[in-house]
C-alpha cells in the first residue's frame, strides 16, 4: 500500500529554514522508515541522511519520527497510521536534510576520557567474573546514535551539557573492575556541564533504541559526584 | 584546492583502520597520523560482525591445528607463511584489545571465555556476546581518543590516490560537509577500506561497503588477487540479508530445510551430531563455502521453504533456551523480532545465504605492502593471504588487529625516514581529478545510479553466485560492460555541494563497476571448483591442483579491461590434501568420535 511520507528538507545553499515535503512511498509489514527514505531518494537523488548497517548497530540513521528520536532502521511504517513526518534529530544543528551536525556529540564523548585507564603492561587478560562484567556491560552497549540528545531537554537548553551518552559512557569506564581512571573523568562530571545539569526527565532512556538506560547511568554519575563532594569536605 | 600534509594517512575508520592508526601513533608519537573516513569511524562496518575473533587460547588447543584449520578452510589457496604469522601472533592482539577494556565474556572464574566456530576443530573463538565487532571497533575507537598524534578527518572521500613513480605521495578527497576537493600529501598511505559486497544484491553488509580501497589501488595498477572468492554467509534473514551470526550455530543450533529435515547431513558433514551438543567441523559447524553450497542444492531439489516470496531454510534454536538465548545470543534474539517478528525461542528463524565478505582484495606482502612503494593495505580491502578460496568465520577480526599493527608499524617506520615528494609532481593528478568531478555535473540525465547500480547487483547475483557457470558469467560480463558505458555517460544532476551524496554515490557506483569487473573476470579465468568459487561446467566441478593451486591476480590494462595473471602459492609444511569435515575428517586431532545419530 501507498503511504504519505513528510520530510523536513533543508538546503543551507537555497533555505533559510526547513519545509516539509510529502512524498508516497509503498509500503508493506517490512517497510521500515530508512527503506522509506531510500525509496525517496529514487524519486529524489538530492535528499540527504546517512545510513549504513540497517540492521540498528551502526548508529548512522536517528532522526525524528512524528516528533519522537528514532533509528529510521528499527521504525516501521506498519506501527504509524497513512501518514508520517519525518525529520533531522532535534537539538543538534541541521546540516541538510535528516544530516546534523555530530561533532558536539563527538566532542563531549571525548571529554569524559572514554577508554580504559590502567597503565599496567601485562602479556595476560585481567581476570574479570560475569558478575563484574555485569555492573557495566549495559552501559557499554551505546551505539552513539545521539537519540538520547534530541530527547534531552537539558541539551536542548544548553549545548554545553555532557549529556546523556557521554555520561554513560563516564560512568561504563568508572564501572569497569580493570579501570583505575574514576579520579580523572570525575572533574568533568562534577563540572556544571556534567551530572548535575540533568533534571531527571528520563525521556534519554526511553528513546534508547539498545536499552542502555543513560538515565540509570546518570542517576549513578549524581551518586557517585556526591560521594566526590563529601570526600573533598573533609580534605584540608 | 586545499592543500594539507601529513606523514601518515589511513583510509577507513574501522577496525583495521583505527588499529593501524593506533600503532603507528605508539611506534612514533612525532608523527602525524591523518584518519580519512567517508562515515564517522564508530559507523564503520566492523561493527555489524557478531561472532568473534579466533587465536589459540586453550591448552589443548595449538598453533598448528589453527594453521591447520585456516589452511584446509582456505582450500589451500591461502599463504602459508602469512597464515603462521597470524595464527601466532593473534591470541597477542586479542589480549592487547582486552588491556584496553573490550568487554569479552567471561567464565565464571573471570578468564575470557571461548565459543566454537565453522570449520575450527577446537574452541579458540573469543566474544563479547553476539556482539563482538561493535565492541572492538567502539574499544579501538575510544581508544584512539587518546593519542593527539592521530587526527580525524570525518566523512572525507577519497576519490583518488597521488602517485608519483610508483611511489605514494598522497590522496586526494571531498570534505562531504562542504563538498570541497583537499589535497593531502604524505609519505605514506594505508587502504583499510574494507570489503565490496554491495557490487551484489543480496548482502550483510552495509551500504558503504562499496569496494572504494579496491578500485583506488587497482586504477593506479596495483593487482587485486583472487577477486574470483565471495563469501556468500549461509545464514542471511531472507530479503534484507541482515546477518545472522554462525555464533547461533557455535552455541548448538541447527538447520532444517522445509521437512524440518537436517540436510547437511546429505553433503559431506555428517553424520548428525544431537540437537544443541555441536561438535567442531560436524555438520553446522561445516564451513561456510560447504553450507551455502548445500542450501543451493536444496533448493534445486525444491527442498527450500517460502518466506515471502525468498526461498528459505530455517535455523532452529529453540533447544538452547530463552536464558541462554538471552545471554549468549541477545542481538540475534534482537534482530529476529525485529526484522522477522520472531522469538528464537519460540519459533525458527528462516534464512538463507547472503553475501557477506570478499576473501580476495588489493595484493600484499606479508607487510601490508603493496606494489606501490609507500601504500599499504589491511582488512577486507586486502589480500595478504590468510584466507585463500574459503574464510573460516572469526579469523578476519583477528586478522584486522593483527596485520593492522603490521600496518601501521611498517608505514610509521617508513614515514620516519621518506621524504615528501614536491607539489609540483602532483599538481597535473590533481588538477585531472578536479575537472573530471567538475565535469560530471549537469542540469539533467536520463540515467541514474540507482538504476545501473540495481543491474549491477542483480547480474553479479545471477552471474557470480554460489554456483557459476560459462554462460552466467558470460552474460554477466556483458551486462558489466555495457553498464560502464552507460555509467561513462552517467552525469550528477544535484548541483549542491554541502553533503551531496548524489556525487558519492556517483563515485562509490564508479569503484564498484570496476571491482565487479575484477571478480567477474577472475571467476572466468578460473576453470575449476575450489573454496567459494563452485563452476556447474563439464571438467570444471572439481579442484584442479595441478593447473590452479595459483592466486589469480586482476590487473587493470591501459584500456581500463582487466587482465587475468597467476601467482603461486606459498605452502610451507602443509600439503595439498583433500578437505575433509565430517566423520571424513575425523583423522584430523580433536574431532573424536563421529557423534551418535538422533
Amino acid at each position: 500500500m501507498s503511504k504519505t511520507i513528510n520530510i523536513a528538507r533543508y538546503n543551507p545553499e537555497q533555505d533559510s529554514q526547513p519545509q516539509l515535503q510529502a512524498f508516497q512511498v509503498d509500503s508493506d509489514h517490512s517497510t521500515s522508515v530508512l527503506d522509506a527514505l531510500l525509496q525517496v531518494q529514487q524519486q529524489d537523488p538530492s535528499l540527504g541522511f546517512r545510513w549504513s548497517c540497517r540492521m540498528a548497530i551502526c548508529g548512522s540513521c536517528g532522526v525524528m519520527v512524528n516528533g519522537i528520536p528514532k533509528l529510521g532502521c528499527k521504525t516501521f511504517l506498519r506501527d504509524y497510521p497513512d501518514e508520517v513526518t519525518v525529520s533531522a534529530l532535534a537539538h543538534f544543528v541541521v546540516e541538510k536534510d535528516l544530516i546534523v551536525d555530530m561533532q558536539p556529540f563527538l566532542a563531549h564523548l571525548s571529554a569524559v576520557k572514554p577508554y580504559l585507564i590502567n597503565d599496567q603492561q601485562n602479556a595476560e587478560p585481567h581476570r574479570q567474573t560475569p558478575a563484574q562484567l555485569a555492573k557495566y556491560q549495559q552501559f557499554a552497549n551505546c551505539i552513539n546514535c545521539g537519540l538520547c540528545y534530541s530527547a534531552c531537554p537539558q541539551f536542548g537548553l544548553n549545548p554545553e551539557f555532557l549529556g546523556p551518552a557521554a555520561i554513560t559512557l563516564a560512568q561504563r569506564y568508572n564501572l569497569d573492575s580493570r579501570d583505575q581512571g574514576k579520579a580523572a573523568r570525575m572533574p568533568e562530571l562534577n563540572s556544571k556541564n556534567g551530572v548535575w545539569g540533568c533534571t531527571f526527565v528520563g525521556f534519554c532512556s526511553e528513546v534508547c533504541p539498545k536499552k542502555v538506560d543513560p538515565a540509570a547511568a546518570i542517576n549513578q554519575g549524581k551518586v557517585a559526584s556526591a560521594g566526590d563532594f563529601i570526600i573533598s569536605m573533609f580534605k584540608p | 584546492m586545499q592543500q594539507l600534509q601529513q606523514d601518515i594517512i589511513v583510509v577507513g575508520g574501522g577496525g583495521a583502520g583505527l588499529r593501524a592508526a593506533i600503532a603507528a601513533a605508539e611506534a612514533s608519537p612525532g608523527l602525524q597520523v591523518a584518519l580519512l573516513s567517508k562515515v564517522y569511524p564508530m559507523r564503520s562496518h566492523t561493527v555489524a560482525a557478531e561472532g568473534g575473533a579466533a587465536a589459540v587460547t586453550l591448552d589443548e588447543d595449538s598453533l598448528a591445528a589453527h594453521f591447520q584449520d585456516t589452511v584446509s578452510g582456505s582450500d589451500w589457496l591461502a599463504e602459508q607463511d602469512v597464515v603462521e604469522y597470524f595464527v601466532a601472533h593473534a591470541y597477542q592482539e586479542l589480549v592487547q584489545l582486552e588491556r584496553w577494556g573490550c568487554p569479552w565474556s567471561r567464565k565464571t572464574d573471570g578468564k575470557v571465555q571461548v565459543r566454537r566456530f565453522g570449520g575450527m576443530k577446537t574452541e579458540r573463538t573469543w566474544f563479547a556476546a553476539d556482539k563482538t565487532g561493535f565492541h572492538i571497533l567502539h574499544t579501538l575507537f575510544q581508544t584512539s581518543l587518546r593519542y593527539p598524534a592521530i587526527k580525524r578527518f570525518d566523512e572525507y572521500f577519497v576519490v583518488d590516490l597521488l602517485v608519483v613513480e610508483q611511489q605514494i605521495a598522497g590522496v586526494l578527497a571531498i570534505d562531504f560537509s562542504s563538498g570541497k576537493l583537499v589535497q593531502i600529501m604524505a609519505k605514506a598511505v594505508i587502504l583499510a577500506t574494507g570489503g565490496a559486497g554491495r557490487v551484489f544484491h543480496y548482502n550483510t553488509n552495509g551500504g558503504i561497503v562499496t569496494g572504494d580501497g579496491m578500485a583506488l589501488a587497482y586504477r593506479h595498477g596495483v593487482a587485486l588477487r583472487d577477486m574470483e572468492f565471495v563469501q556468500y554467509h549461509p545464514t542471511g534473514l531472507p530479503g534484507s540479508g541482515i546477518l545472522i551470526t554462525e555464533a547461533c550455530r557455535g552455541e548448538g543450533g541447527i538447520l532444517l530445510n522445509k521437512d524440518g529435515y537436517r540436510y547437511l547431513q546429505d553433503y559431506g558433514l555428517g553424520p548428525v551430531t544431537p540437537a544443541g551438543q555441536p561438535q567442531n567441523k560436524y555438520m553446522e559447524l561445516g564451513p561456510r563455502d560447504k553450507l551455502s553450497q548445500a542450501f543451493w542444492q536444496q533448493q534445486q531439489l525444491g527442498l527450500t521453504a517460502d518466506y515471502q516470496g525468498h526461498a528459505v531454510v530455517y535455523l532452529d534454536l529453540r533447544h538452547l533456551g530463552k536464558a541462554h538465548l538471552a545471554s549468549r545470543l541477545p542481538f540475534i534474539c534482537e534482530l529476529a523480532k525485529a526484522y522477522v517478528n520472531i522469538d528464537p525461542a519460540t519459533a525458527p528463524i528462516p534464512i538463507r545465504p547472503a553475501v557477506h565478505y570478499t576473501m580476495g582484495g588489493i595484493l600484499t606482502d606479508i607487510n601490508c605492502q603493496t606494489s606501490i612503494a609507500g601504500l599499504f593495505a589491511v582488512g577486507e580491502c586486502a589480500s595478504v593471504g590468510l584466507h585463500g578460496a574459503n574464510r573460516l568465520g572469526s579469523n578476519s577480526l583477528s586478522e584486522l588487529l593483527v596485520f593492522g599493527k603490521v600496518a601501521g608499524e611498517q608505514a610509521a617506520a617508513l614515514a620516519l625516514q621518506a621524504n615528501l615528494p614536491p607539489l609540483s609532481a602532483v599538481a597535473v593528478q590533481s588538477e585531472q581529478q578536479q575537472n573530471y568531478i567538475g565535469n560530471l555535473f549537469a542540469d539533467s540525465c536520463d540515467d541514474t545510479v540507482h538504476a545501473i547500480r540495481t543491474e549491477l547487483t542483480l547480474a553479479m547475483e545471477q552471474g557470480c553466485g554460489i554456483y557459476r557457470d560459462n554462460a552466467g558469467m558470460q552474460s554477466c560480463l556483458d551486462t558489466l560492460q555495457a553498464l560502464k558505458t552507460r555509467y561513462q555517460q552517467l552525469k550528477v544532476t544535484d548541483n549542491s555541494k554541502v553533503y551531496n551524496s548524489t556525487l558519492l554515490q556517483h563515485l562509490e557506483l564508479g569503484f564498484g563497476l570496476d571491482v565487479a569487473e575484477t571478480i567477474c573476470r577472475s571467476a572466468l579465468a578460473r576453470t575449476e571448483s575450489r573454496g567459494a568459487h563452485q563452476r556447474l561446467d563439464e571438467g570444471m566441478t572439481k579442484r584442479n591442483d595441478n593447473d590452479f593451486l595459483t592466486h589469480s591476480l586482476a590487473i587493470r590494462q591501459p584500456d581500463g579491461n582487466t587482465m587475468i595473471s597467476w601467482q603461486p602459492v606459498k605452502i610451507t609444511s602443509l600439503p595439498p590434501a583433500e578437505r575433509h569435515y565430517g566423520a571424513k575428517g575425523s583423522g584430523l586431532a580433536g574431532s573424536g568420535s563421529a557423534g551418535s545419530n538422533v
